[in-house]
């Protein structure tokens, strides 16, 4: 190897010695060790300034929690096993609060998709509709992206009320942004000869669309959508904790009944993990088969 | 093949052809049909016809009406007499002695006249209050402890009064009259966010850009530049200070949670990547490890750590990190069995201990999948960090909640929108820089 630099160097340079170039290589090496370790300092420095920070501002010390952090999962453990026999007959009674998380993930995931597709179309250059615009819709998925899920769905609780409609609205709108970057990214990998094609013979930017760019996308889009899917549970999960149904909320509701109900928090965990690993390995084996065929 | 199979052969192609189209056509119909009967079926199960019904239009018009306008309140107290001027009729609001709006003018200490737009006008003199309506006329009040006298220029109450013994509510395009036993009120509407910059009580507030950077000291104890940002900073409506710390304490939480779920799994990850751990027990154990962590979703873990750590950002950073934990493990173990192993022999065939080999041989390798994956999670833990922060209680997202469960302070709520999007917006700008710095532009 070092005969290998020696001999391009040489030919490169032409007429440095092996010394000048021994000397100059160190010194490039030297100067990028000092830089890694002046990013390192800094970096070791912000995450033990950031940790003096975090563990002072916050109710409970660090060290203080480290030492109960198995003091609550081991009471619901302890209760569950004592009320072992309660919580299939738990399970089955929340199974309607899951199956409404899931719905609100999956409604909020396919109308985000619809949603995403149709931005992503409009905003891909070569086939958007409305070429000057395409900077406006990529815009719009930026911000889409950046709201986080609750704080569309606490607003929208204030004027909906609660129930799985503002989850679901909330959610939808930050996948359409979410998969709205991800599908331009597929789209801009799109062969063009099928749109033009299909444009020399008259067709609408709608029939060029579906006809020529979709089939080609379709099962790269579905294996994101599954994806997002996935996440969407957590987010909807999440969601109900702070107020609009579903499993998420008959947690928080388990939870503020306090000790002696924790059989019924210890059935909601169990129902969520199964629900939450599931998912994770249909949509793996789904989504190993949409992209790995070609 | 011989010529004699050719022909039945073809035709049976051309079955399976057809077939196939058949089956295609069938697809691109059925798909859509099978999408559009769960969105109707979804469509009832959340009671989307009954929403018009509960939806509170009103609450609606208040929130979008409070995130570009503001309102001061007018009051007479009429159980213990006196004034009180104040933005949005709070404390933090209230008018000193001695300073009013241009608007109102205080004639005597329980009397004061209130100018309101297009020639709409209040006085309140004592428990009288006269309201003149331009095109209407006069409106007389009198709040007594029996009840409230209205008296009307004509003979029937318009339906933009609302009256009762115990209450008149006078609702008009320039402003609010409502008189109850308690107080009368007024209610002027401006547009903007109130008081944004400084405080009523800042000497700095109604002063101009220009009067503050080169005009004359205005508060003789400070400088202009100093004096204003330090009023600006504690203002009292607005806590300029409280809600950058909770900015800094989301996107703490983002960095430590991330940072610290990169380190913890990266060792693991070597445990659980075939090539690096020998014993098939081990790998399987660290990655059910991955797996499980992964699987218990995030919000379990904010709650269970909530519990033992309490609110606040150390809890909300260690939910993140409990979580990428998982995550980071399998993408870094997966990173690690598909290793150059050529590399690694080379550094090896020189002679180097088994440090110095995952030093040269693989951690450059993997440096750079590793890299852009943890800042891609910095930023999407940016967002996170505001849902959690809502949950365990600490960063912008427990300000936002809590703005919002008042359910009065929406232009604060849409202030906190905009640098949350703001905020998520610069992590997704620095990781990208960050990430072309470190390992070079994609592509």
């Amino acid at each position: 190897m070092q005969g290998m630099t020696d001999m391009t160097d040489v030919s490169l340079g032409g007429g440095g010695t092996t010394a000048d170039i021994q000397s100059a290589y160190m010194e490039m090496t030297h100067r990028k060790r000092m830089y890694g370790g002046i990013l390192l300092v800094v970096f070791v420095a912000l995450m033990a300034s950031g940790f003096v920070v975090a563990d002072g501002r916050n109710a409970g010390g660090f060290w203080n929690g480290i030492t109960n952090v198995f003091d609550f999962p081991s009471e619901v453990v302890a209760e569950a096993a004592e009320n072992g026999a309660n919580i299939p007959g738990l399970m089955v009674n929340y199974l309607p609060s899951l199956i409404e998380t899931l719905n609100i993930a999956a409604a909020s995931t396919l109308i985000g998709a619809l949603a995403a597709i149709l931005l992503s179309l409009l905003s891909t250059r070569g086939l958007a509709r409305w070429p000057r615009l395409t900077g406006l819709f990529r815009r719009m998925m930026d911000i889409s992206r950046a709201v986080p899920e609750i704080v569309i769905a606490l607003v929208l609780i204030f004027v909906l009320g609660g129930g799985p409609v503002p989850a679901m609205i909330a959610i939808a709108i930050h996948t359409a942004g979410a998969l709205g970057k991800l599908f331009s990214e597929v789209n801009e990998n799109a062969s063009l000869k099928p749109v033009e094609g299909l444009e020399s013979v008259g067709a609408t930017w709608g029939q060029r669309m579906v006809l020529g760019v979709i089939p080609q996308v379709a099962p790269n889009y579905l294996s994101y959508a599954l994806l997002r899917f996935e996440i969407n549970i957590r987010a909807s999960a999440i969601l109900g904790f702070v107020g609009s149904g579903g499993i998420g909320y008959d947690l928080k509701n388990a939870f503020s009944w306090g000790q002696g109900r924790y059989d019924e928090v210890a059935a909601i965990f169990i129902l969520l993990f199964l629900t939450i690993v599931a998912v994770d390995q249909i949509s793996s084996h789904y989504r190993n088969r949409l992209t790995g065929s070609h | 093949m011989t010529a004699t199979l050719a022909a039945p052969d073809i035709s049976a192609m051309q079955q399976g052809a057809v077939r196939r189209i058949a089956g295609k056509r069938w697809a691109a119909f059925g798909f859509p049909a099978v999408i559009l009967a769960y969105m109707v079926y979804v469509f009832f199960a959340f009671d989307v016809p009954g929403l018009a019904e509960r939806a509170r239009m009103d609450n609606a018009a208040v929130l979008v009406a409070d995130t570009y306008s503001y309102k001061t309140h007018v009051t007479r107290d009429n159980r213990n007499g006196g004034m009180r001027i104040a933005v949005e009729g709070e404390n933090k609001g209230l008018y000193p002695e001695g300073k009013t709006p241009d608007w109102v003018e205080l004639t005597g200490p329980e009397s004061a006249v209130v100018d309101l737009p297009e020639g709409h006008r209040v006085s309140i003199d004592g428990p009288n209050t006269r309201f003149d309506v331009p095109g209407y006329g006069t409106i007389a009040i009198t709040a007594a402890r029996s009840g409230i006298d209205l008296q009307v220029p004509g003979q029937d109450v318009p339906d933009w009064i609302n009256a009762s013994n115990a209450r008149v509510t006078i609702t008009t395009d320039a402003g609010r009259v409502i008189v109850t036993k308690a107080r009368t009120e007024v209610f002027r509407y401006s547009l903007g966010w109130e008081l944004f910059w400084f405080g009523l009580d800042s000497p700095y507030h109604g002063q101009g850009l220009g009067q503050i950077l080169f005009g004359d000291r205005i508060d003789p104890e400070r400088g202009n530049l100093a004096g204003a940002w330090q009023d600006f900073w504690t203002n009292p409506m607005w806590r300029h200070a409280d809600v950058a710390w909770a900015i800094g304490e989301t996107i703490l939480m983002a960095f430590l949670g991330t940072m610290g779920a990169a380190i913890v799994a990266l060792p693991l990850a070597f445990l659980a990547a075939k090539r690096f751990a020998p014993l098939a027990a081990t790998r399987f154990a660290v990655r059910r490890v991955f797996d499980f962590v992964r699987g218990v979703d995030a919000l379990i873990w904010t709650v269970v750590l909530a519990r033992a750590f309490g609110p606040g950002p150390m809890t909300g950073a260690l939910a993140i990190l409990v979580t990428d934990t998982g995550t980071f493990g399998k993408i870094f173990s997966e990173a690690l069995e598909n290793v150059d192993e050529k590399q690694i022999e080379g550094i090896n065939s020189t002679g180097a201990n088994p440090i110095q080999r995952y030093r040269f041989g693989v951690i450059p390798q993997v440096m750079p999948v590793l890299l852009s994956q943890v800042l891609y999670f910095l930023e999407s833990n940016t967002r996170s960090a505001t849902v959690i922060g809502a949950i365990t209680g600490g960063g912008i997202g427990l300000m936002l909640t809590q703005a919002i469960q008042t359910q009065k302070d929406w232009e604060e709520v849409s202030y906190y929108i905009v640098l949350v999007i703001a905020m998520v917006m610069l992590m997704d700008w620095f990781s990208g820089w960050l990430r072309g710095r470190l390992i070079g532009r994609r592509g």
